[in-house]
């Protein structure tokens, strides 16, 4: 059976408060779905209405091709994995897993088989007897996650999955989950604020803010291509400069030319480039006047800052790069952009760039 | 230290001088005349029919709020609606009217005199001076003590395991019965114990409904003052010492309760402190 989802015209409000607001959005059989987006964004009450647990005030959610608006959640073949896990606090691991076997009444024989299985698959054999309480963090989620699976959903749907977890166990589980996700291809959609989660774990990124999708796509195409300013901004930390564009070619306010763009009409421009394509060399025939002002290493990757006088940007390389390049602080340098997307200030949509040519920001 | 032993020799003293003392007191004064007469008087007619009164009253009382109890925690700690603060509010009020008074409001209501009197009378009904009336007495006065120990509990845990069982395929009556009466039971066994012990031990509020006809309405405690009134001070102590003997046998269930289930109540208080 099919277990395409389509949101068509979704809209949701509290309050007179629009949470989603006209949202369409097909998720493929068997991909790993993100929903990506700050606090706020409405992804989490995306995922509460695919499982049923709240109703959209328009639009509809179909399941499979079944039309799935108003169906109860029971009805749908979902599992939900709360953020903070809503594991049964009276009940021990065994039972929390047997639950949606019990009330299906499954009999006992294969109740234990079951368990043992999601068990083994957890790989908290051992533990089988503990109550939530007693359980690490990262343990309480792979039984909610076992949980979910017991009731043998079409699809899984995951809240923050790893928001409560600290940095190492978060990795693991997730390199977990991946596999996981492998071995049973089910349908599964994830909601997570944090986009390193999101490009490291998802076949396919949904990008969500003010209740609205504003791209979606691979990790790949979103972060080469981002859509917008909110999610170039969204997915990792650039310099921002403002310019203009004229007789096809972009310049920084700053004086210097950026890039070459074929179809720019001409006009103000926000020029977006992440410090690895900012590039450093030693002085040579540059006269931008740039020097280093900061060099902070932090692990294979440096971080340095230069600065004109009047801008400053932020660069990184690899610290190998950097010690080979004999770059130190307040060292003379030429910058190049090797890299960076132009937006229109007006539209705050991207300009199609020809080929962004290494430019000497001079 | 010295502060530490003083506090904890200040706590015992106060302990023993309030409650340990009077305790034994009960119990000599009850044993003054030696074990026949003790049981003679506790096999007294009129005495008999007090503690059939006083397991009835109860039988009847604690089911009953403990059924409200559920009831308001429930629709109070998952629901807002216009009102709550008022319920939340009224539920205290039996804490802070004396029972003396909640017994006359049930006569001006019930009474031969009272608001609902005539109508009663003419269907043959009878409260006051009755054991419906007794029992409502009893319901009023012991009212907050089972929702005032769940509600806050609701309120607390929230309802994300109930979602979680909805998601999992589980009906109204598999989430009552499984995920919400388990969430809530051990502030609902305090609450039916407080309130056992109150439905028994209660005096205002019944004496003034009861009539305190001797051998027909009377109950534990009311036995017990119209014993001492009548001078018959040893079969007052007698009938005081099964009062004091029901009080520990509550906390003897109590803690018996909680050994058997140690390990879950733990993991329960430990989540509470993480």
């Amino acid at each position: 059976m099919s277990t395409e989802i389509t949101i068509a015209n979704v809209t949701r409000s509290f309050n007179g408060h629009t949470v989603l607001d006209d949202v369409n959005l097909t998720v493929h059989e068997g991909e790993l779905l993100a929903l990506l987006g700050p606090s706020g964004s409405g992804k989490t009450t995306l995922l509460r209405l695919i499982a049923g647990l709240d109703q959209p005030d328009s639009g509809s959610i179909a399941i499979g091709g079944v039309e799935a608006t108003q169906a109860h959640p029971a009805a749908r073949g979902v599992g939900f994995v709360f953020q903070h896990y809503a594991l049964f606090r009276h009940m021990n691991v065994f039972e929390n897993i047997a639950f949606p076997l019990r009330i299906r009444k499954t009999p006992k024989s294969e109740v234990s088989v079951k368990v043992a299985e999601l068990l083994k698959l957890i790989q908290l054999e051992t533990l089988a007897g503990r109550y939530p309480a007693q359980l690490s963090g990262g343990q309480r989620q792979r039984v909610a996650l076992a949980r979910a699976l017991a009731s043998a959903p079409r699809v899984l749907l995951l809240d923050e999955p790893f928001g409560a977890l600290d940095a190492v166990v978060r990795r693991d589980l997730r390199r977990w989950l991946r596999q996981l996700h492998e071995e049973m291809h089910i349908t599964t959609i994830f909601v997570t604020h944090d986009q390193e989660e999101a490009f490291d774990l998802a076949d396919r990124i949904v990008i969500m803010n003010g209740g609205k999708i504003c791209q979606q796509g691979s990790p790949i195409d979103i972060y080469q291509h981002p859509a917008d300013v909110f999610v170039h901004e969204f997915l990792g930390e650039s310099n921002h400069l403002t310019g203009y564009a004229a007789g096809g070619i972009v310049f920084a306010d700053a004086g210097f030319p950026i890039a070459e763009t074929a179809t720019a009409a001409d006009g103000p421009v926000e020029i977006y480039v992440r410090p690895h394509h900012v590039l450093l060399r030693p002085r040579s025939n540059g006269n931008g006047g740039w020097v280093i002002s900061r060099i902070a290493a932090t692990g294979a990757q440096a971080r340095i800052s230069v600065s004109n006088g009047n801008t400053t940007l932020e660069a990184s390389m690899t610290v190998d790069a950097l010690l080979a390049s004999g770059l130190t602080d307040h060292a003379p340098v030429d910058v190049l952009f090797t890299g960076g997307t132009v937006f229109s200030s007006e539209i705050r949509q991207p300009l199609k760039l020809q080929a962004l040519k290494p430019r000497l920001a001079v | 230290m010295a502060g530490k032993v003083a506090l904890i020799v200040t706590a015992l003293t106060f302990m023993a001088l309030f409650l340990l003392l009077p305790l034994i007191i009960v119990f000599t004064q009850a044993l003054s005349a030696g074990f026949e007469a003790y049981f003679s008087s506790i096999a007294d007619p009129n005495v008999q029919s007090a503690i059939w009164m006083t397991l009835i009253i109860a039988a009847i009382t604690v089911p009953a709020n403990l059924i409200f109890g559920i009831c308001a925690s429930w629709c109070i700690g998952r629901f807002a609606f216009p009102g709550r603060n008022l319920l939340i509010t009224l539920i205290d009020l039996p804490f802070s009217i004396s029972p003396v008074i909640a017994g006359l409001l049930e006569v001006l209501l019930f009474g031969l005199n009272g608001l609902l009197g005539a109508w009663l009378s003419n269907h043959n009904i009878q409260i006051i001076f009755a054991l419906p009336g007794m029992v409502l007495a009893t319901i009023f006065v012991t009212f907050p003590f089972v929702a005032r120990e769940v509600i806050p509990l609701v309120q607390e845990q929230g309802n994300e395991e109930e979602e979680a069982a909805v998601t999992l395929g589980a009906s109204f009556w598999q989430i009552f019965w499984r995920v919400s009466l388990p969430k809530i039971r051990w502030g609902l066994l305090y609450g039916v114990l407080l309130c056992n012990a109150r439905a028994m031990g209660e005096f205002g509020a019944v004496s003034v409904v009861s009539g305190k006809v001797f051998g027909e309405t009377d109950t534990l405690s009311l036995a017990v003052e119209s014993l001492y009134g009548s001078y018959e001070i040893q079969a007052a102590f007698a009938v005081a010492s099964l009062l004091a003997l029901l009080a520990l046998v509550t906390l003897v269930a109590k803690a018996a309760v909680e050994f058997l289930l140690r390990d879950e109540l733990s993991a329960v208080k430990r989540k509470r402190t993480a």
